[in-house]
């Protein structure tokens, strides 16, 4: 038997670590969503690069969305702080064996690349933004050289993969957190990102079909934010391409995070109880539930009956990987945080 | 350089808290929030019983994992003791450290940022030791330099059977409890 | 990097102090908290003063940061500290800063005991107190008017009430604590063991505790010095139902069932005598009446304890095989809260004699001869005669009592006889908490015609008073001396750190004003408590300067050892120790302790033991915010099976109901080990019902409310604590 008591009842630390809420949740979601987007974006600039797909638009003007959506993120991590005034420390000092240090490096400059990446035929898109103010239309042109897009190309996927991975790592390096305290997060947030990714574009492209935009400086300005990808409908096969990639994606997430419970059941005490807290314990349901079965499984299904044409195609498997994206973060980092290393009972 | 640590005999100690008190009123910790506090343990059936009580707090860790976190270096190894302190209005709140301490010892501070145990370093710079050392009214608590092979927490942990808290965490913490 | 200067410490606060204004804090201010805002060296003065938050009485440094309190340490100079205080003194700047204090004089505007006040100034409480004591001395003499007191602010309202001619007095601390042991120990040595103890536990090669919980109750002195015996490698026996601190520390707990100890002492004293381990020497030298004791305890043997004490034979001749081979540095302790089943002055006299037996009378390691220090006292003029014996012990119904007996003073207000009590002053006593089955306190007070509480607190005593009169803490205010007996003597000052925080008022300065009112003033004829102390000091030859900077004057050093030269002797009638006590055999009572077994439990109930935290004092400190922060509710402890067959987690709320159907609110479970199957235990002071303690209302359950049976000591009146017994309710 063993009794352990302790006096400590400090907020948010007692009973049990509970300094995350949604916030971080979110954050990670959109970070290892953002970084996908950049990967598919690079591998279309590249192929647009060779003069390959130079009608595809879903990912060449993804980083658009990719850019609003990460400022949704990074006011989510904004949220979260505690000591919000001070938040500029963190661009005076790069810390070498920090991951949030190095993140929030990789996210400036992710948001660099986004930005350059967003000029990729910008006066497709929002017309109205070339015309109104031409530098945009010249810096545009700029970057569309065959070199120039390779070398954004390899930024956004070279980038897109380290803010993947660090999304993961962030957790990963914490070693009072048995379930995050393993590698494999890295990768499994860069494949969740991913599957996320080409969830988002998939749906974008259903959300947003072409349509002429509007011309004038304040319609173009809202037009823009309903419609970030541009005037043209894609390509036939863009769509399947999209769904194959997802299914993918999803597949060696499985199998990330089959490896990654596997690590944990067979390593220490502390690990198994940290791996019991998903597989049984009480984040079980959202575990099984919302990750694996409606976050995976399910739209693994769906998509293949999609790709065989037994379905027709609909946003709903690409809202449930979403889901299952935002699900998978907000399990990892709450059940994570109760996760602890144990004291062994007899010394 | 010193480093400074602490040594503390659980034969002797009575958790009375008054470690806890002391660090309260010395360092004016926001009420509900403690940098230290008592862990007791107890090991067996009735009535075949074993009992460890323990006066904890930040480790001061060697391999300190809320300083390797931190994004600003507002926690820092702070190079008079070795000691592991945190640096106010570096600080953003992130909580990184918090989550990276095994030890539970840190908390976010109303104001928004990282507090914790500080050692009682102002006290310490002007020859005393910390504030719950220097009220503990077992004298169960002794507070020196590791490096100084002649220290008194040397000599103890030369006289004496020892653990520290979650080892296999690798953090290499710098409080040792007599056993 | 740099290493943060004190300097910059400030500059970050001050940063951090722009940034609380600008982001919304989330956290409620607190003086603490504020403090910390202003963190930073600021201006710190220190000045010395002894504690009050027990009654220990430690010598504290109190510092003041910018005119605001701001930690109070321990004494280097003091005896009792040794530079070092317990939880609860270090705790004290929490009192001073406590929100729930009473600010303001308060006359009741309701029905008595419905909390119902206004506001008046000083003069207007006093006169009215004054008149209505003019008023009861009018109709039924000044006699009948009697003080409830606890703690050193007492002092001079006993003293003005004296002079008033109303000596009716009494003090929890007797019956309901201390009192067995002192009677107990008075019967046996020929004198009590004072406070603080004159136990020599530093030195102690065996240590036993009975019900001791040293560590949870933080006598200070002795908590430090049972570290000591810890580091010397003594052996400590420790007897307690529940696995306390104490007997983690210890190479013997032996678990007894509650209310057999005297068994369990009997038996080893048994052991000793049988076995011849026992000092002979001291017992031919000093011993009166060993024989008639031995044949007494003839029959006391391990085998017939076990069967009450549930203790094995074995383990009990084991330990005093142990206490035997450690002797004379074996030291029993007394015990100091011992009220518990009503026959306790008889337990305390069974561990007196078997501290006889080991022969530790005035040895290192034993029982010391405590030494003093002179301090002439202040030239008063002399009391009027008592017109009238007091009330609290009519005829020597406690023939033994050599204070007076609470519930005697409780009972002759109920009844009126031998004659009237129609007024009370209450200082700092708690007595709904204190005083056993607290109807009767009530029927009481409902015969009163005046009810004045002298309080820091709200307390629930408080909420049945006329008037109240709001007390300064210890930290803001005067008193007289304390003239402590050790090892060696000493006095210690007491004077104010900072001005109370409203218009609270020292005791002293309420007595003299109340003797004005009511034509005594020529009993406090100084102006003012500088002036007594001076005149105190100047007389016993006190540098009164020096004092005021150092707070403790030492008195001469005197051997209090055999090994340090002093020599024994007994005030006993036979001048020595009474193993067969005489008197006692001529009152009618056991010449040598006999064991009465308790009565059997009901099916389904299960006694209550009560204890201490180690940062709260009886029910005075459950507000402070400091403390409060650590124990802000008490729990009840039941065995871990007993509570998984009752369906009972630990953090599970349940009530206790005692079997006269009094239920307790609702107190969090503490499942453990630690404790017999068949006890329950539960810190004391906790539970509190008065309204205006905000941060205590309802926390946790009153043992006092639980004490509704009780059984008194016919030798000396003290009240038994542990003889309820109780089964819980779960909570819907």
């Amino acid at each position: 038997m063993l009794e352990i008591t302790t006096t400590r009842h400090n907020p948010f630390v007692d009973p049990q670590l509970a300094v995350w809420g949604w916030e971080i949740p979110v954050y990670l979601f959109f970070g290892g969503m953002i970084a996908g987007m950049m990967i598919l974006a690079g591998i279309a600039m590249l192929r647009v690069a060779r003069g390959e797909d130079p009608e595809s638009f879903f990912s060449v003007q993804t980083p658009l969305l990719g850019f609003m959506l990460m400022n949704v993120g990074m006011a989510a991590l904004f949220l979260d702080l505690a000591h919000k005034l001070y938040v500029w420390a963190v661009y005076l000092t790069f810390e070498a064996l920090s991951p949030m240090s190095w993140g929030s490096w990789v996210l400036l400059v992710a948001y660099g690349i986004l930005m350059a990446s967003a000029l990729v035929r910008i006066g497709d898109s929002w017309p109205w933004l070339a015309r109104t103010f031409p530098i945009v239309g010249r810096l545009s042109a700029a970057v569309e050289t065959p070199s120039r897009l390779r070398l954004l190309a390899f930024a956004n996927i070279g980038f897109g993969i380290g803010l993947g991975i660090y999304t993961g790592i962030l957790l990963s390096a914490m070693v009072a957190r048995p379930l995050w305290n393993s590698a494999i997060l890295g990768p499994l947030f860069l494949f969740s990102g991913l599957s996320a990714a080409a969830a988002m574009v998939h749906l974008a492209i259903r959300i947003f079909p072409g349509r002429p935009a509007p011309q004038g400086m304040v319609g173009g300005a809202f037009a823009a934010m309903w419609q970030p990808l541009g005037p043209r409908a894609p390509r036939a096969g863009t769509e399947n391409a999209l769904v194959r990639a997802d299914v993918g994606f999803l597949g060696v997430e499985l199998v990330l995070l089959a490896l990654l419970l596997l690590g944990l059941v067979t390593a220490g005490a502390s690990q198994i109880a940290a791996a019991q807290i998903l597989i049984s314990g009480a984040y079980a349901p959202a575990f099984w539930g919302a990750i694996v079965f409606a976050g995976i499984v399910l739209p693994i299904a769906l998509q293949l009956l999609e790709l065989g044409h037994r379905i027709p195609h609909t946003v709903v498997p690409a809202l449930l990987v979403l889901a299952g994206g935002f699900a998978l973060r907000w399990v990892l980092v709450n059940a994570g945080q109760a996760s602890q290393i144990l004291q062994s009972a007899s010394r | 350089m010193a480093r400074f640590g602490m040594v503390i005999d659980t034969r002797k100690c009575v958790g009375c808290m008054d470690c806890v008190v002391a660090c309260q009123t010395e360092n004016d910790v926001p009420q509900g929030h403690c940098r230290d506090w008592i862990v007791t343990e107890v090991r067996g059936t009735y009535p075949t019983l074993e009992m460890e009580i323990r006066s904890e707090r930040c480790n001061h860790c060697d391999n300190p994992p809320c300083v390797y976190c931190c994004p600003t270096g507002a926690s820092h190894v702070e190079p008079f003791g070795k000691t592991v302190q945190v640096t106010a209005n570096r600080c953003i709140g992130c909580k990184a450290c918090l989550a990276a301490c095994p030890y539970g010892a840190r908390f976010v501070h109303p104001e928004g940022y990282a507090d914790k145990c500080t050692f009682c370093l102002h006290r310490v710079k002007e020859g005393k030791d910390p504030a719950c050392v220097s009220v503990c009214p077992t004298r169960c608590m002794h507070f020196g330099d590791l490096d100084d092979p002649k220290s008194e927490v040397n000599r103890l942990l030369g006289s004496r059977k020892w653990h520290t808290l979650l080892p296999e965490a690798g953090t290499k913490p710098r409080i040792f409890y007599l056993d | 990097m740099p290493s943060p200067s004190r300097r910059r410490f400030l500059k970050i606060s001050a940063a951090t102090l722009g940034a609380a204004a600008a982001v919304p804090m989330l956290h409620q201010a607190s003086p603490f908290a504020n403090a910390a805002s202003a963190a930073g060296p600021g201006t710190v003065t220190t000045i010395p003063t002894y504690c009050e938050m027990c009654f220990w009485k430690c010598g504290g440094i109190a510092s003041v940061r910018d005119g605001k309190l701001w930690k109070f340490e321990g004494n280097p100079l003091d005896p009792m500290s040794r530079g070092r205080l317990c939880p609860r003194g270090t705790g004290a700047p929490g009192n001073h800063y406590d929100p729930d204090r009473l600010k303001r004089p308060l006359i009741r505007s309701g029905e008595r005991g419905q909390e119902q006040w206004k506001t008046v100034t000083w003069g207007e409480a006093l006169d009215y107190v004054a008149e209505r004591m003019k008023k009861i001395a009018a109709e039924h003499g000044p006699e009948s008017i009697a003080l409830w007191k606890h703690g050193t602010g007492a002092r001079f309202f006993e003293h003005v009430m004296r002079a008033y001619g109303s000596f009716n007095k009494a003090a929890p601390s007797f019956a309901q604590c201390r009192g067995p042991r002192d009677i107990g120990n008075l019967l046996t040595w020929g004198t009590g063991l004072g406070s603080p103890e004159r136990t020599d536990i530093a030195n102690a090669r065996c240590l036993v505790l009975i019900g001791t919980h040293l560590g949870e109750n933080m006598h200070n002195t002795q908590v430090q010095e049972f570290a000591q015996a810890i580091g010397n490698g003594a052996t400590i026996i420790c007897v307690d139902p529940r696995h306390s601190t104490a007997a983690s520390k210890a190479k013997h707990w032996l678990p007894i069932r509650p209310g057999t100890d005297l068994a369990l002492v009997l038996a080893w004293m048994h052991v000793l005598v049988k076995e011849g381990l026992y000092d002979k020497d001291f017992v031919a030298k000093h011993g009166h009446g060993f024989d008639k004791f031995a044949t007494a305890i003839a029959e006391s043997t391990p085998e017939w304890a076990e069967k009450e004490t549930g203790i094995a034979a074995g383990v009990i001749r084991e330990t005093a095989r142990e206490m035997a081979r450690h002797r004379p540095a074996t030291l029993v302790h007394p015990g100091r809260r011992v009220n518990w089943n009503g026959d306790d002055a008889q337990r305390a006299r069974a561990i007196a004699l078997l501290n006889a037996l080991l022969g530790n009378w005035g040895r290192q390691g034993g029982l010391f001869l405590a030494a003093g220090m002179k301090v002439a006292p202040y030239p008063f003029p002399k009391f009027p005669e008592a017109r009238k014996p007091k009330v609290d012990n009519p005829d020597g119904r406690w023939p033994f009592a050599d204070e007076e007996v609470t519930t005697g003073l409780r009972e002759a207000t109920i009844t009126g006889k031998p004659y009237p009590i129609k007024g009370w002053v209450v200082y700092a006593a708690n007595l709904i908490q204190t005083l056993p089955n607290e109807k009767e306190t009530i029927e009481a007070i409902k015969k009163l015609d005046l009810l004045v509480v002298v309080e820091t607190h709200p307390s629930e005593i408080a909420g049945w008073a006329d008037v109240i009169l709001p007390d300064t803490t210890f930290l803001e205010r005067h008193d007289d001396l304390y003239v402590g007996w050790g090892r060696q003597g000493w006095a210690a000052l007491r004077q104010p750190v900072v001005p109370p925080p409203d218009d609270q008022k020292p005791a002293w300065w309420m007595a003299k004003e109340l003797a004005n009112r009511l034509g005594v003033g020529e009993y406090m004829p100084f102006k003012d408590m500088e002036e007594y102390l001076a005149v105190r000091c100047e007389k016993s030859g006190i540098d009164y300067a020096k004092f005021k900077r150092e707070g403790i004057v030492m008195g001469p050093k005197k051997p209090i050892t055999i090994e340090e030269g002093a020599e024994i002797a007994f005030d006993t009638p036979s001048g020595k120790v009474e193993f067969f006590s005489d008197q006692l055999a001529k009152a009618g009572f056991d010449p040598v302790p006999k064991y009465t077994p308790p009565e059997a439990l009901p099916a389904g109930f299960y006694p209550l033991v009560t204890g201490r935290s180690p940062v709260h004092t009886f029910s005075r400190t459950q507000t402070n915010p400091l403390l409060a922060d650590l124990v802000g509710e008490n729990e009840v402890w039941i065995n871990a099976a007993t509570a998984a067959k009752a369906g009972l987690k630990s953090g599970q709320y349940v009530r206790l109901k005692n079997e006269d159907g009094v239920v307790s609110n609702r107190v969090k479970v503490k499942a453990t080990q630690r404790i017999r199957p068949d006890t329950l235990y539960m810190v004391y002071g906790f539970g509190h019902t008065a309204k205006g303690l905000r941060r205590a209302l309802n926390k946790g359950a009153s043992a006092a409310q639980l004490n509704t049976r009780y059984k008194v000591d016919p030798l000396m009146g003290g009240t038994s604590i542990h003889r309820n017994f109780v089964t819980f309710e779960k909570e819907a």
